[in-house]
């Protein structure tokens, strides 16, 4: 498995257990009492299809697509660093700024970077992966 | 990879594209043009036309083959779930975000759920033990 794939499967690893404990937090019975734990909604949603589903579909992806070239047989290795770090940073700012949202803190500048990295992201991953689609 | 896996998987990346950039403009400026009544449109072409469609993809691509006949089985059903699943998105999508289009969102459901049909069709007599 290449290097990236284990970063990226990892931390999608690292985002599920994340997202699963504060899934029980948001169960608790005192959870109704706690603003921080009302407003979590979106984060954990978030957590679960963007931090796990799919990093772990791009990590297996850019892993077991059809090769690009002999030379190059998983597309460009820095789009696919970019795609890594951009998706983490991006979900981190949001963890961190959505609850603060939600409880009346400008969160705007984080929020607004979160979401430019994620966009990021993506794009950096459907540009690497695109030419890798394709008919044999 | 099959020319139907492609056709899938590229749709899945532009939904995931299109679906991902409608979430940067949610997060980024909530309050803006009213951009959060398209979150049903976000959350469906994020869902349904990332996440299911890559899977229909992907699936049509590497579960086993048959020894004779057409080794995917019959193409047709697999043609048929990726129209009916695109059409449905895009049905639910608009449907469940533009005020009264909620029939649109029913017979998205509709499409979204023959497209389930017919990709079952097709794959469950490719869910086999390798000979």
């Amino acid at each position: 498995m290449p290097t990236l794939t284990r970063w990226l499967v990892k931390a999608a690893l690292v985002w599920l257990v994340t997202a699963l404990l504060l899934g029980v937090a948001m169960q608790l019975p005192a959870a109704a009492q706690v603003p921080l734990l009302r407003a979590a909604w979106p984060t954990y949603l978030h957590l679960v299809t963007v931090g796990w589903l799919t990093q772990l579909i791009v990590g297996v992806a850019l892993w077991l697509f059809p090769k690009h070239s002999a030379a190059r047989p998983r597309g460009s290795e820095r789009l696919g660093w970019v795609t890594f770090a951009f998706l983490n940073l991006g979900l981190l700012l949001r963890v961190l700024g959505e609850p603060g949202r939600a409880l009346g803190y400008d969160t705007r500048l984080p929020l607004a970077v979160s979401a430019i990295a994620q966009l990021v992201a993506v794009g950096a991953f459907v540009l690497n992966v695109w030419p890798r689609v394709r008919e044999r | 990879m099959p020319r139907l896996s492609v056709w899938m998987i590229r749709t899945a990346l532009l939904a995931l594209t299109a679906g991902a950039t409608l979430g940067a403009l949610m997060l980024a400026a909530p309050g803006t043009a009213g951009v959060a009544r398209w979150r049903p449109l976000h959350a469906e072409l994020l869902l349904v036309g990332w996440t299911v469609q890559l899977a229909f993809g992907v699936a049509y691509w590497i579960l086993p083959r048959f020894r004779s006949g057409p080794e995917r089985g019959p193409e047709s059903f697999g043609w048929a779930a990726f129209v009916l699943v695109n059409v449905g998105v895009l049905l639910v999508g608009v449907g469940r975000s533009a005020a009264g289009a909620e029939m649109w969102a029913l017979a998205g459901r509709a499409a979204e759920g023959l497209a389930a049909a017919a990709f079952v069709a097709q794959a469950w007599p490719r869910v086999k033990p390798f000979r």
